[in-house]
């Protein structure tokens, strides 16, 4: 009796330990993906190709910065467009919260605008591309349940299922997490029927300043056909960007500093 | 472009290796280190698992052969980058007719080609920012250049230096577009100067603004951030005075356009005819107050000179707050203002407008995915109403003491994005008018865009603020090539 009330503890246990496992494994993956430093600039080259074939890039940079009373919680980014010309010198910002709707503010130059935007879908397409809004900004692990369902010599491979499946067009997604970096290196999103419609792929890691970086990733949909690939230069980390740079000054007068 | 391919063959031969039941680790991308213990030799992978991604570039064994390919470039981009400035812009050619038989206008309602050069210099110490556009336009019968109001072959938009002469403070000298407040194509605190001639005749939105010359200094603080703009020398709108657009004259008591055209006795004096605009504004967590005053005149003709017969821009100080934020999951906003017409504050003069208290409230919400819709309300609320009748000539149409209007727009995407329909409506139930505008506009390229809308004004009453330009109604279409 005894001996049979040491096993079931040994099991609940062991239970526990592999709960606490798959949440530790994606916590660390969401820091990797969306939170390395306090901050970080990017030079962003998108190209999309479209079902035909057609190709349109984008050229952006980004700014990001972690809100300090938070680990790896809200965020304040900016966004500075330069190509095509049709949004050059067009400058969006965000500023993200994990509970509630983010905040975004859209500045077009020609008018001198500071638009605000009502918040969207997540879960819509970024100026146009394969990646979602809520691909670029990061989406929050509360909002899914994280099961690991196998584990390799290289990933941790975790399954994750929505706890509201009203609010997104997939049925569950799969994650494969590089073990030693915890970069998510591919994902799959599915629907009802188990089929992978969408594909996000890492395809280039670097290391810079001592964190392991995404340099180069693809997302594929193949309900729309095609996709788009996101290449970053000139990454910089805890570059100490202030935190009145996310604000309207620098909306209407953008930090050309940090963005030549 | 080597490491892609080559990630494209190893996923491929994964693929294929998986398919023959060889359970295979995907290859680690360049970057990445793969654990001693990694080999081939792999529980099999259960049927119906998708394979293994392979590794990225940058992850694995293999040190990282780095051939990422340079951004494509061509003749001109390569030109442009060369250049020790910035210079981007487009060319674009836009045509459009009117849809109703107007003697007094000819038919094209539009039809010119535009050339805009932006040219941006960075110093440490300031920012050089122009932006120039040379214009054909066939449908104005002067085309004399006229450098204030943008007539003839060039409308110069913005010759602005940006100096920072202190951490807190962005001073901004020049010719410049500015805008704030809250409405969508509704201003009540923004007495900067509009186009009403572009933006009724069909040219991008962005030619509603028109610049003005002026220094703004932008102070920066916790309590509250200043905008403080001072322009030396009175910057109307450019309004519609007949010469391209037909409009209802009082005095007339009909539709007027080419045939009688309005002349003003323009305020041009310099430092003694200025106009001063301030604003307060802070955030208050996610929402954004603001505070706003404005001394100058009334931006398009509010008055006329008995005697010579002039139009003129009388004395105007206005008074305003706004608050925008999020409510449910749209943009809510608010906006007031009092216009204090200092020529005729008792509202007994005819010739001058009387004052006016403006509301506005607005709420704007993504209905669907790419499907937006905004709604406003607009309140223009005449003072001294009962002077403003008692003193109203015989057999002037009189205004109501309210007006009223509604607006809505609606804006979805599809395509990638790379389509984008518009609908914004004005509808004044008041004076029983309105004005629809449509547009359609598609991304050919990343470099072409062409485009087609309409201006639809209706309404009963030919004096009405829309119905007057019902004579107007236009359609248009345009092809723009950016660089």
């Amino acid at each position: 009796m005894k001996k049979l009330l040491l096993v079931i503890a040994g099991l609940v246990s062991l239970q526990t330990a592999a709960a606490i496992e798959v949440d530790e494994v994606v916590a660390k993956a969401n820091h990797a993906a969306y939170y390395q430093g306090k901050d970080g600039k990017a030079r962003v080259q998108m190209t999309i190709v479209d079902a035909q074939g057609r190709e349109r890039s984008r050229n952006f940079t980004i700014l990001r910065l972690d809100v300090q009373d938070e680990v790896d919680g809200a965020q304040k980014m900016y966004v500075y467009f330069n190509r095509p010309a049709d949004v050059n010198k067009t400058a969006f910002m965000v500023w993200k919260k994990l509970e509630g709707d983010d905040d975004r503010w859209l500045y077009l130059p020609a008018l001198d605008l500071v638009k605000r935007i009502a918040s969207s879908d997540e879960r819509t397409s970024f100026v146009g591309s394969h990646f979602f809004y809520e691909d670029v900004s990061g989406r929050v692990p509360t909002e899914d349940r994280h099961v690991l369902v196998e584990e390799t010599d290289n990933y941790y491979v975790v399954e994750s299922t929505p706890l509201n499946a009203d609010q997104v067009e997939f049925a569950t997604y799969k994650n494969w997490i590089h073990k030693q970096t915890f970069l998510p290196v591919r994902t799959e999103f599915y629907n009802d029927n188990g089929q992978a419609y969408r594909t996000y792929e890492a395809l280039k890691v670097e290391d810079i300043g001592g964190y392991q970086t995404v340099t180069e990733s693809r997302m594929s949909d193949s309900r729309i056909g095609g996709h788009t690939t996101m290449g970053y230069s000139d990454v910089q980390y805890d570059m100490d960007l202030a935190e009145d740079l996310f604000t309207e000054r620098y909306l209407r007068n953008p930090p050309r500093r940090y963005l030549r | 472009m080597g490491v892609t391919r080559a990630a494209i063959l190893s996923s491929l031969l994964g693929l294929l290796l998986s398919t023959m039941a060889l359970a295979q680790d995907p290859p680690l991308p360049a970057g990445l280190v793969a654990p001693v213990s990694s080999t081939a030799e792999e529980p099999q992978l259960p049927a119906g698992l998708s394979s293994e991604p392979t590794l990225p570039s940058g992850l694995g064994t293999v040190s990282s052969i780095s051939s990422r390919s340079p951004a494509r470039d061509d003749a001109a981009a390569t030109f442009l980058d060369s250049l020790p400035f910035d210079l981007t812009g487009f060319i674009e050619s836009r045509l459009g007719t009117r849809l109703d038989d107007d003697t007094t206008q000819k038919d094209t309602s539009i039809g010119e080609v535009r050339l805009q050069l932006q040219i941006e210099s960075d110093w440490d110490w300031a920012r050089l920012g122009i932006t120039a556009d040379l214009l054909y336009d066939r449908v104005p019968e002067e085309h004399n250049l006229k450098f204030d109001s943008g007539g003839g072959w060039l409308d110069l938009r913005q010759a602005a230096l940006l100096l920072r002469p202190a951490d807190n403070a962005d001073l901004e000298v020049g010719r410049q577009i500015l805008t704030w407040g809250t409405g969508d194509l509704i201003f009540i605190n923004d007495l900067f100067p509009k186009d009403w001639n572009a933006f009724f005749i069909g040219r991008q939105d962005e030619y509603l603004k028109a610049p003005s010359d002026a220094v703004k200094l932008a102070l920066f603080n916790n309590v509250a951030n200043l905008d403080i703009i001072y322009t030396p020398r009175f910057n109307s709108d450019r309004f519609i005075d007949g010469r391209r657009l037909s409009f209802f004259s009082p005095i007339q008591g009909r539709i007027v356009g080419r045939d009688f055209p309005v002349d003003v006795d323009s305020r041009n004096r310099w430092l003694r005819e200025d106009e001063l605009a301030l604003r307060a504004y802070r955030n208050l967590g996610s929402w954004e107050a603001a505070l706003y005053a404005y001394g100058g005149y009334w931006k398009s003709p509010g008055g006329q000179d008995p005697v010579t017969g002039l139009a003129t821009f009388p004395n105007l100080y206005a008074f305003g707050a706004s608050l925008r934020g999020p409510v449910a999951s749209g943009i809510a906003t608010v906006e007031t203002g009092y216009y204090d017409s200092r020529d005729d504050s008792s509202g007994d003069n005819p010739f001058i407008n009387n004052s006016e208290f403006r509301f506005l409230a607005s709420y704007e919400q993504e209905l669907l995915p790419q499907l937006t819709l905004g709604v406003q309300y607009y309140l223009e609320w005449l003072q001294d109403y009962d002077n403003y009748r008692r003193s109203l000539p015989p057999g002037f149409a009189a205004r109501d003491e309210k007006r009223h209007v509604f607006t809505t727009r609606l804006t979805r995407l599809a395509m990638n994005q790379n389509l984008t329909l518009s609908l914004f409506n004005y509808y004044g139930p008041s004076d029983e008018d309105g004005y629809l505008r449509v547009n359609a506009n598609y991304k050919l390229s990343d470099q072409w865009q062409i485009e087609g809308g309409s201006n639809l004004f209706y309404g009963d009453r030919r004096y009405t603020f829309f119905g007057q330009f019902e004579d107007n109604n236009n359609l248009y279409v345009g092809i723009r090539f950016g660089f």
